[in-house]
């Protein structure tokens, strides 16, 4: 992990014109900023008109004053079971992004601070599960779930998104550099068993990396799509799975989806615009694979 | 915690002696099984979970494509090879396959060009560089169905507003749903849109590790800024490079939520397949068409295309850079 160089201002003083930012910059820079948030913006504007705009000529381009009525007809919606999608896509993101922090913060302190017999080798499956496609398991993860009787319930995208090999690997590349050996030791000589190691001077060590983790786990969680189509029924949907539900009626009524798509993504954005240096920052240490 | 708190580990170990083992007490041996067994504890819900969800499906999935396999009637009979054969001659696969890999290239090389260039920008000194880089990755934080309506709602065919700006500079509208390659583009753009802000910060960071002095030494010798980032820029971020162009290899060759929400939610990927990928096929086959042994073996025959192109990918970049 390759912390960035903060630019380094002593030594700019000759070279400065090198690292100036010439117009031509800003000008890309801002095309990118436009096409990148102008998507975002027009869901909000759809979301907040009446269908009649849908044929305006040209597209208005400012928000309207329909959104309550919009989300009133969203929640009414008797094939979308929209407030169901929500509530269920509340449920598993928080489940999972909570396990996953737990046990993979759990694994990781293992296999970066514990000598134990067959750790390498078990570390190096953890990094062959990172490379297996979702896609390839999601049919005998299906027979499984008929099994269980689990297929059309909300455990059956829960329980196997426990943890991923993934977030264990992340959490012991950060325990690895984040907590000395001297702190565990010295609690070991205090009398303190590994877990109460882990609880009180691990975890807190790994905060940082664990707010990281449990961040994109939530947002992966929330959009996850083609296992709950696969599993779940339409009457007991995710909110991903009620917004397909919408687009996929007779009738498009755009602005009916365009409020659904905006429901989804809000508690994101939230999220997004709260964390913002933090997903930054976590990107940007490579710690992320999204 | 304070960390006033720390003891030099060595001495203080040296004054406590371990217990004599002729007396282990009730509180060492404890301590002993502790060491010895909770690194396991500590790893086992990871491997519960993996080994029942993850590890036995992949083995599964083998099993499962050398079968006729039928949930509603519960037929399950040996075929051996037969649903490989089927597939190997199936014109309707080759179609989604060609459509993947179209619609792979098309996602994948723009967004990294554009990634490049964003990146190069944003190493520059300037105001606003926290807004910058907000807004580049705004586009990761939405949920890609979401994304998916929005976009094919500005590619929609009259009121769309991606063809009456066409219009605007006198280009005739484009059909973005029945023609194939435009309508590549459009579901390659839901793509690009939604990653190049998350590899321009990558590169990013890669380049804020590349040592400055290169840079001054080459503008002494009279390089300009564009020779620079060539022959500086782009073979230093080599490592980095490979390492998104195999995670754009792995998710562009499972494109499936993007297509399938273009189609309005469709495993067809169009009237005539002109944009359906290979997991939507393996998706229509299996939950769609009760028939999972077959789709048991496009997945299975998915797989190893990822495995095949990440390593060509590889190979081709290692190449690229190596003839300097």
């Amino acid at each position: 992990m390759t912390a960035p160089a903060p630019f380094n201002v002593r030594r700019a003083g000759r070279f400065r014109g090198l690292w100036e930012a010439s117009p031509l910059t800003y000008l890309t820079l801002v095309i990118a900023l436009v096409l990148s948030v102008f998507p975002i913006y027009w869901m909000l504007v759809v979301a907040t008109r009446t269908n009649e705009i849908v044929s305006d000529v040209p597209p208005p381009v400012t928000p309207g004053t329909h959104f309550g009525e919009n989300v009133e007809r969203l929640f009414a919606n008797p094939d979308a079971f929209f407030a169901t999608g929500l509530v269920n896509s509340a449920i598993a993101a928080s489940v999972i992004t909570i396990s996953t922090v737990f046990f993979a913060s759990l694994a990781g302190f293992a296999f970066a601070k514990l000598r134990f017999r067959g750790r390498n080798a078990l570390l190096l499956t953890i990094i062959a599960t990172m490379m297996i496609p979702v896609q390839m398991g999601v049919i005998p993860l299906y027979l499984i779930m008929i099994k269980l009787g689990w297929n059309g319930e909300l455990q059956s995208i829960i329980v196997p998104f426990l943890v991923t090999g993934f977030g264990v690997f992340m959490m012991r590349q950060y325990a690895a550099s984040a907590v000395p050996d001297e702190l565990i030791e010295a609690a070991r000589v205090d009398g303190c068993s590994t877990f109460r190691i882990y609880w009180s001077v691990v975890l807190p060590a790994l905060r940082p990396a664990a707010g990281v983790l449990g961040l994109f786990t939530f947002m992966q969680t929330w959009n996850e799509f083609m296992w709950p189509l696969a599993v779940l029924e339409p009457d007991n949907p995710t909110v991903q799975l009620s917004i397909k539900q919408l687009a996929n009626a007779h009738f498009q009524d755009y602005t009916l989806m365009f409020a659904g798509t905006a429901v989804a993504t809000l508690p994101l954005l939230v999220v997004f615009i709260v964390f913002s240096r933090q997903i930054i920052g976590g990107i940007m240490e490579g710690a992320i694979k999204a | 915690m304070g960390l006033d708190v720390r003891p030099a580990p060595g001495r203080r170990r040296a004054k406590v002696p371990a217990p004599p083992p002729s007396r282990p007490t009730w509180r060492g041996r404890l301590a002993r099984l502790d060491m010895k067994v909770s690194p396991y504890l500590l790893i086992s819900p990871f491997y519960a979970v993996f080994l029942v969800f993850g590890a036995f499906p992949l083995g599964y999935t083998l099993w499962v494509s050398l079968h006729d396999w039928e949930l509603a009637s519960g037929l399950r009979q040996w075929l051996g090879l037969q649903n490989y054969r089927e597939l190997l001659a199936d014109e309707a696969f080759w179609n989604s396959v060609v459509n993947t890999l179209g619609m792979f290239a098309l996602s994948t090389v723009p967004q990294l060009l554009l990634a490049l260039l964003a990146a190069n920008a944003l190493n520059r000194r300037m105001r606003g560089g926290l807004l910058f880089r907000m807004g580049m990755i705004a586009p990761l934080v939405t949920s890609t169905a979401a994304v998916a309506i929005v976009f094919t709602q500005l590619y929609a065919h009259d009121y769309g507003m991606v063809n009456w700006l066409l219009g605007l500079v006198g280009v005739d509208p484009i059909d973005w749903q029945a023609d194939r390659y435009w309508s590549w583009v459009a579901v390659s753009s839901m793509v690009d849109w939604r990653w190049t802000g998350y590899n321009a910060l990558i590169y990013l960071a890669a380049m804020q590790a590349i040592p400055r002095d290169l840079y001054e030494a080459a503008a002494i010798d009279g390089a300009s800024r564009r020779r620079q980032f060539w022959q500086i820029t782009v073979p230093m971020l080599r490592p980095t490079i490979i390492f998104t162009v195999i995670i754009s290899t792995i998710g562009g060759l499972q494109l499936f939520t993007e297509p399938v929400l273009y189609g309005s939610g469709e495993m067809n990927g169009g009237p005539v397949g002109q944009y359906q990928t290979v997991a939507m096929y393996m998706f229509e086959h299996s939950f769609r068409g009760d028939d999972y042994g077959y789709g048991a073996a496009v997945a299975w025959v998915l797989f190893l295309m990822i495995i095949v192109f990440s390593l060509l990918n590889f190979l081709f970049i290692r190449r690229m850079g190596g003839t300097r």
